[in-house]
């Protein structure tokens, strides 16, 4: 439960979402372009963080379905943006210890000339802790 | 601390049950106060304001010769008058009757028994010490124009006059509008019983019309508005519809022959055109037609005048000039209404883009057989029987980004309802579907009529909302949205989509609140006196509200409300004078200095300037003096904290009694 808290604490912290002022109309659901796509719909997000229901989002491909078009966020009457809490909980999985696909040792290796610089510059800040 | 030897002063401490003593040592206070200065005779009781506390009062009164007294109980809000009333029976002054709020500001708002007792003193304490500098006060009185002023002549200006005249009194309606009626003209049928708007209004509109005590001024504005309760001023711009009204018969003819046919016609929410002179509807009060100026080919070129020639009365005045009238008031009604929000920002739902989007204001004319398309629905791009229509709920309302109200809008839900229902019976073959994010339909017969709509109807209600409408290259409608109890996106292809819109207060509310210094709330709607107990009162002395200037609600409710301002104008009216307050400001003459400071800053206008002559310790000279007039004066006291020279003081709340208490609390 108490580590339930913290991650909702932390998803509310880094979204800026405040999952309270949802008044439940499913608007972000029915502007979504990936809903098909998705296990979790945008305003299944807002109620199960809301309810700290948070590992089944940590754990669902729905989190990369999210095309961050913000169509939600512009057209949500509450101002409650879930695409920021989505992307706050795809976060939260990116952040995790030891879920490291590559460590810095390994970024030399795989440098190459095609790679924009932006994604190095990434790899470097997130692996170089 | 100023004491006044004369003065012999009275304490009594309430309990209010627990309320106070719970944690307020009442017996503690009202024996610390004994040695207050002045103070000949302290007490408790449990319930001062009962019949019991208050002979304690009168006789303590009577039996000590006290020349004034300190209540500490509930807010003067509460019983303040209550006392006085006590006071005045026992041979007191009522002015001579302080409060001191021990319960609201004191017992409520602390736990700790000796926190809540010392400062039940200290308050008491301050009490006294004002008191001791307080002398009675004579309220004077002011007559009562009896003739009232309604402003807006729809549903709910039209009730409020007639019931008004009903009871005998003189009252007129102005209507900005060319005719009277208001929304509920434009509304096809009428919610939960379906009878026709204008069946059940026009017989209102024709009562208010024929009836002796009621004048309308219709096309008509208020410019000014000054005095105060009973006795107000009012400047009506009579706009030019350069008809001469005496002569014309409302005929038509004009209308008919007037070249100039492109103008949206608002009446039908601009489904189709008018011409540029133009009655609005066919049974509109007054029957006389306007020229609109914009789009009268007259006066943009000089030329035609078709109208003027086939007149047969001569009516027709292209000199017509705005007239002002001025006229005398008692009580002022607001009654300016609504209007639907605009919906053009809403890009998601095309409104802007499709012509088959439309707003329901704008369904009730094409469903009215009087409308743009004789009550035929028909999808307003190509004229075809549509086969399937979306309703959207909550457009604009219950939302927090800048587009939307904060509010509820409270109507849409039953006329979504009475939409859906109303086209399921005509047209059986049209599939009929309601987002919705909740529905809310409290009120008489109202949840049963909804339900009817989906049991009896067929009409498809979904939990969910739209997200956005597309237009198919097949000339239909594509309507994504969630249906959240199936947990689906839906794609409907719809013939037409309705917006169910949020309303708000008409704009001339805004002008109109500064006038009539009503106060209005972030949503510009008019604000009650008090939400519970004075629904149908603005805070300002007689101006009262009725329809939906005040906030959101329906006909039944505005009817309801419209009969409930008149009855509080009536018991206005029915008075020959009102008591005026005494709490006033008042200038000391030999410390004004005329500088026009407090004349400035009156929020009331009363305050004048006149050359007066004085005698200033053996100078004899005339100055420039400030005057107060008390009967305008609402005791607000801007005047007294803006006055450079001291001259400015309220009766009844002097600087030195403020001062007095102040100097109290902190001793």
């Amino acid at each position: 439960m108490s580590e339930n808290t913290n991650l909702k604490e932390s998803i509310l912290r880094t979204s800026g979402v405040n999952p309270k002022k949802c008044m439940k109309c499913g608007k972000c659901s029915g502007t979504c372009p990936a809903f098909d796509e998705m296990e979790y719909h945008p305003h299944q997000f807002v109620a199960m963080v809301e309810k700290g229901n948070i590992e089944p989002l940590l754990n669902s491909k729905s989190l990369y379905y999210c095309l961050t078009c913000f169509a939600c966020v512009e057209r949500c009457p509450r101002s409650v943006e879930p695409a920021k809490l989505v992307e706050a909980v795809r976060l939260e999985v990116i952040r995790q210890q030891n879920q490291n696909h590559l460590t810095a040792n390994d970024i030399p290796a795989k440098l190459d000339s095609e790679i924009p610089q932006q994604a190095l510059v990434s790899a470097f800040r997130k692996y170089a802790k | 601390m100023e004491v006044n030897e004369l003065q012999k002063i009275g304490v009594f401490v309430c309990w209010c049950g627990s309320n106070i003593a719970g944690t307020v040592d009442v017996a503690k206070v009202a024996e610390t106060l004994k040695n207050e200065p002045g103070v000949v005779f302290s007490t408790d009781y449990q319930y001062m304001c009962s019949e019991a506390g208050q002979l304690i009062i009168k006789n303590a009164i009577k039996d000590n010769g006290l020349t004034g007294i300190v209540v500490c109980s509930c807010s003067p809000r509460m019983h303040e008058a209550t006392f006085r009333k006590t006071a005045e029976a026992a041979g007191l002054n009522p002015y001579m009757v302080e409060i001191a709020n021990v319960r609201e500001q004191c017992s409520w708002i602390h736990k700790d028994m000796e926190e809540g007792t010392e400062k039940a003193i200290i308050l008491g304490r301050s009490a006294v010490a004002k008191l001791n500098l307080n002398t009675p006060l004579i309220a004077g009185e002011n007559p009562v124009t009896k003739r009232a002023l309604v402003i807006g002549g729809g549903i709910a200006g039209i009730q409020t006059a007639l019931d008004i005249a009903d009871a005998g009194f003189e009252v007129d309606i102005v209507e900005k509008k060319q005719t009277i009626g208001g929304k509920m003209a434009q509304l096809d049928k009428t919610f939960p019983t379906l009878d026709c708007a204008a069946c059940i209004l026009t017989p209102k509109m024709v009562d208010a019309s024929a009836n002796d005590k009621i004048t309308l001024y219709t096309y008509s504005e208020v410019d000014n508005v000054s005095g105060f309760v009973g006795n107000f001023t009012v400047d009506i711009r009579k706009k030019a519809r350069y008809i001469n009204t005496d002569v014309c018969t409302g005929c038509g003819a004009c209308t008919e022959k007037c070249p100039s046919r492109k103008t949206p016609n608002e009446f039908n929410m601009g489904l189709d055109t008018r011409s540029a002179i133009f009655i609005p509807f066919a049974q509109a009060i007054p029957n006389i037609p306007s020229i609109d100026k914009n789009a009268c080919l007259h006066f943009k070129t000089g030329k035609c005048g078709i109208c003027q020639k086939t007149c047969g009365v001569n009516a027709i005045d292209f000199e017509q000039e705005d007239e002002i009238v001025t006229r005398e008031y008692g009580a002022i009604v607001a009654a300016t209404g609504f209007n639907p929000i605009k919906v053009d920002k809403f890009d998601e739902f095309q409104y802007s883009q499709s012509p088959d989007v439309v707003t329901s204001l704008e369904l009730e004319r094409i469903m009215n057989a009087a409308g743009p398309t004789k009550g035929k629905l028909v999808r307003p791009s190509d004229h075809k029987h549509p086969t399937d229509m979306v309703f959207i709920q909550c457009v604009g309302s219950r939302g927090e980004s800048c587009r939307e109200k904060g509010y509820c809008s409270k109507i849409c839900c039953m006329y979504t309802a009475k939409h859906a229902m109303l086209i399921r019976d005509k047209y059986p073959d049209v599939n009929v579907h309601v987002f919705y994010i909740d529905v809310r339909t409290p009120g008489k017969n109202f949840d049963e009529f909804y339900r009817r709509a989906v049991e009896e109807y067929g009409v498809d209600y979904i939990k969910g909302m739209v997200g956005k409408v597309s237009t198919r290259s097949n000339g239909r409608l594509l309507v994504q949205g969630s249906d959240l109890l199936a947990n689906e996106q839906l794609l409907l292809e719809t013939d037409m989509v309705v917006l169910a819109t949020a309303i708000e207060p008409d704009e001339s509310v805004k002008d109109l609140a500064t006038m009539l210094t009503a106060s209005i709330d972030t949503n510009n709607f008019l604000t009650e006196a008090h939400a519970k107990l004075r629904p149908v009162e603005s805070p300002t002395a007689g101006v009262f509200l009725s329809g939906v200037c005040q906030g959101p609600k329906d006909i039944p409710e505005t009817v309801a409300q419209a009969g409930a301002a008149a009855s509080k104008v009536i018991g206005l009216l029915c008075k020959d004078k009102l008591i005026a307050n005494p709490c006033v400001a008042k200038s000391e003459e030999l410390l004004c200095s005329g500088c026009s400071v407090c004349a400035n800053v009156c929020p009331y206008g009363a305050i004048t300037y006149e050359e007066k002559e004085v005698n200033d310790h053996g100078v004899r000279e005339t100055r420039r003096l400030a005057q107060v007039n008390s009967a305008v004066c609402q005791g607000c006291g801007a005047c007294t904290v803006a006055c450079p020279s001291g001259a400015m003081d309220l009766q009844g709340f002097s600087t030195r009694q403020i001062m007095a208490e102040v100097d109290a609390i902190c001793k």
